[in-house]
């Protein structure tokens, strides 16, 4: 009832409605009609509907820089990138699916409960971001505490649980990692829960004068995620009160079986940037030079505005939502082995680099070898290490004085 | 003490009920006889014992700790020099943020119409006088301000949340339970949301229907991580929530809300804290432990007015045995984590527990402490645990007086469970 009393919108309607009636009447011309009071909204005189952000009902553009076999497409300008971190994106891209290969497979021996992952969206935005901003992850971000420098040890102990998992201590389910010397808030499982988070993670950062107008927030989530109530509530506090977060979302096209065209009926993620007021971008997320750029813009635009920024990576998902999950049973196997071939995104940035002649078949041998024998050395020490002590179970439910 | 021969008494006091109920609801009739008592239906809160009415008794409130700066010298210790100052419970709560923005650079108050002092004015003059980036409004969506609050705290930063109403908590429930009470122990120690604190308005007013009067507090019971705390008056409530903003957990602080206006101390104008954790023994005794928290305290306190000097119109069935019964009452304060060893301490020597709140009764708080007590206290319990508690029904708007316990059920209660 008192909320009744406070509703805000009795008042307002009224005054439009008198307001359009009046200046309809008034005049039948197509010259300026005026705005609506208190806004920028033009009068009109026709019921004018309309189902599109742009004007013309067309789907947003994708932004891309590289074609499928590595060239640059007509009119798209190279990042600013040396040979150093080309190759740094680069390898930190082809560790990816060797851990995810590896842990694939322990998973299915029943050594660890499961993992999946993802890369050139978050490799390509990791390279974007400064090494202090601060990370809100749905699972699928480790490539960002690697490219930051957190160690496959690190990873190997915390989907392991074992007694060097200082992400939880092993009470959290792989993948759930976490590190504030890196900057990277410790994982949760229910979605779309550190979208809200990042705004105020953000406006603590624009609170903080070591910090302001320094660093913003980045969230990652999936399609599928922002389909929860969080979503929205984290993209009006980021952009109504002011906060510099940057939304990444990464439209793969599935959540675990469930299609976009079942998961939402508008333009992708990229359309509802707009209902928020905030600049947004669709961007190729299998091109990792397009990735790097649009969220260098963006996190420009973020810093500098203070509020947030909206960047879509269409992606597509080369591997099963999860290791319990067999993703044939729901897409044809011809689809994914096409797009595998076709639209890598390590592939095409390698063809790239191969161009540029930064890269040579012999230099991917032996990346590839040392990466496997790293990995697989990790994966041997951290089988081998023990659990944290059982009284563990019990600490860090409350800080201070234990009840 | 002799029990055996109230039984009959305590059936006369069931029958009466309904009469006393529907003198409650004469309010609503414009031709009853008798015009409504002066303050409505809550007629003991202005003459309340309980609350401490002098700058003495406020000054010697139990386990107040000063907190002012040279707070631990012994000079500053003393009570002589500090002053206090009238004040409603909203004005208290007012004055815990005041001191916590003045103090903390990183402390931030927001929520739904927060900026312009907040529908129940608790945060009146707080952003005119700490700027708008400190105090300020937010869309209306409860998830979102839990969310964001949880993010400041994360960062090191106090984060003051208001949600209008606790009755519109729950679209923040995943915020505060999967989100907020885990934050530490999933991340190994590493993060923590310390800083957050969630104040709502809670319980009914007699008037507020089924969204406007209810009593969260038994949903978040299970969430160990959090801490929940309703104070019972302005001085409970500034020194609680003082020590909920500095507490090292997230706390949900649920403010009674009709003793915002109602409930009245001297207050002192110091930084200070109260225990959290800690219930209170507002009233000692021997044969009953009375249990409570927030608006009922001051139903039992009447319930035990009742009971040891009963107006005529039930002296016939509050017989004179149970007229001298000492009952202790105690105010838990802190809902979780409950104080076990208070309870239990005083459960163990008065042999006798009636537990009073206002949520509905099935899986309610009273039903957790009921369970703990009959484990800890079995064989020192005379009577079983009563629970005096709201029906298992919603609010229903017009019927309120007969679903929101009130001193006659306590009353009720505390006869049976000494008639036993």
């Amino acid at each position: 009832m008192i909320r009744t009393l406070l509703s805000r919108h009795s008042f307002p309607i009224s005054r439009i409605f008198r307001k359009h009636i009046s200046t309809t009447i008034s005049t039948n011309s197509s010259e300026s009609l005026g705005l609506l009071p208190t806004s920028q909204s033009p009068i009109t005189p026709k019921p004018h509907f309309f189902n599109a952000v742009s004007t013309d009902g067309k789907q947003l553009p994708t932004y891309r820089v590289i074609d499928g076999v590595g060239n640059v497409i007509p009119g798209a300008e190279i990042p600013e990138l040396d040979q150093q971190l080309a190759l740094r994106i680069y390898r930190n891209m082809v560790l990816l699916p060797i851990m995810d290969n590896l842990l694939y497979n322990i998973q299915r021996q029943g050594k660890i409960s499961f993992y999946y992952g993802e890369e050139a969206t978050i490799i390509g935005t990791a390279a974007a971001l400064l090494p202090d901003d601060e990370v809100l992850g749905q699972y699928r971000e480790l490539g960002v505490l690697l490219w930051r420098g957190w160690g496959i040890d690190e990873a190997m102990a915390q989907c392991f649980g074992n007694e060097q998992d200082m992400s939880g201590k092993g009470r959290q389910m792989p993948v759930h990692w976490g590190s504030p010397m890196y900057h990277f808030h410790t994982i949760s499982s229910p979605l779309a829960t550190q979208i809200p988070q990042a705004a105020g993670v953000a406006y603590a950062l624009r609170r903080d004068p070591a910090r302001r107008s320094k660093n913003c927030a980045a969230v990652y989530f999936g399609e599928g995620a922002a389909s929860e109530g969080d979503f929205h509530a984290g993209m009006l506090f980021a952009s109504t009160i002011a906060s510099p977060t940057l939304f990444i979302a990464r439209n793969n096209g599935f959540a675990i079986s469930t299609p976009s065209s079942e998961q939402y009926f508008g333009d992708g993620i990229a359309a509802r940037g707009a209902g928020y007021g905030i600049d947004t971008i669709r961007v190729d997320g299998n091109d990792v030079l397009a990735v790097l750029s649009a969220a260098r813009e963006a996190r420009r635009r973020c810093v500098e505005s203070g509020r947030g920024v909206l960047l879509e990576a269409m992606t597509y998902r080369v591997g099963h939502h999860s290791t319990s999950d067999d993703s044939f049973a729901y897409r044809a196997r011809q689809e994914v082995e096409d797009r595998t071939r076709i639209d890598n995104p390590i592939a095409r940035y390698r063809l790239f680099l191969k161009n540029c002649g930064w890269w040579s078949d012999a230099e991917e041998d032996e990346l590839k070898g040392l990466l496997k024998t790293d990995v697989m050395r990790a994966f041997k020490l951290a089988e081998s290490l023990k659990r944290h002590e059982l009284k563990e179970v019990f600490s860090d439910v409350y800080g201070g004085e234990e009840p | 003490m002799t029990t055996h021969s109230i039984a009959p008494a305590v059936r006369a006091v069931r029958r009466l009920s309904p009469l006393t109920f529907s003198f409650g609801a004469r309010r609503w009739e414009s031709t009853g006889a008798e015009p409504p008592p002066a303050g409505g239906h809550l007629p003991s809160i202005a003459t309340s014992k309980i609350l401490r009415g002098t700058r003495e008794a406020a000054l010697r409130t139990p386990g107040i700790k000063w907190l002012d700066e040279g707070g631990s010298s012994p000079l500053q210790n003393t009570i002589g020099g500090r002053e206090t100052r009238k004040m409603n419970v909203y004005q208290a709560v007012r004055d815990a943020m005041g001191i916590t923005l003045s103090k903390d650079d990183t402390a931030i108050v927001f929520g739904e119409d927060v900026a312009f002092g907040g529908v129940f004015r608790c945060t009146m003059g707080l952003a005119e006088e700490f700027g708008r980036e400190r105090v300020f409004n937010t869309p209306l969506s409860e998830q979102g301000i839990a969310g964001f609050g949880i993010g400041v705290a994360s960062m090191g930063q106090t984060a003051i949340a208001e949600i209008q109403f606790s009755d519109y908590i729950f679209p923040a429930f995943d915020q505060l339970v999967n989100e907020a009470a885990k934050f530490r122990y999933r991340s190994g120690g590493q993060f923590n949301v310390g800083g957050l604190t969630v104040r709502t308005p809670t319980m009914s007013v007699g008037h507020g229907g089924l969204y406007h009067s209810q009593s969260p507090e038994g949903f978040f019971m299970g969430a160990s991580g959090l801490k929940i705390v309703i104070p019972r008056s302005p001085i409970q409530a500034k020194g609680l929530l003082l020590a909920s903003i500095r507490d090292p957990n997230p706390v949900i602080f649920m403010e009674p809300k009709i003793l915002y206006r109602s409930a009245i101390e001297q207050v002192p104008i110091d930084d200070f804290e109260l225990p959290l954790g800690r219930a209170e023994i507002v009233v000692p005794g021997a044969d009953l432990t009375l249990l409570t928290w927030g608006t009922p305290i001051f139903h039992c306190e009447t319930a035990l007015s009742l009971l040891s000097e009963p107006p005529a119109s039930l002296a016939s069935v509050v017989p004179e045995s149970a007229r001298g019964a000492r009952v202790e009452l105690i105010d838990l304060r802190t809902i979780l984590p409950w104080d076990i060893e208070t309870v239990v301490e005083s459960v163990k020597r008065t042999g006798r527990l009636v537990i009073v709140h206002e949520a509905s009764r099935t899986a309610g708080v009273g039903a957790e402490i009921a369970a703990e007590i009959q484990s800890k206290a079995f064989l020192k319990l005379h009577a079983p645990v009563r629970r005096v508690t709201s029906w298992d029904t919603p609010v229903g708007l017009q019927y309120e007086k007969f679903i929101i316990p009130d001193a006659i059920r306590v009353l009720d209660g505390i006869l049976e469970t000494l008639a036993f």
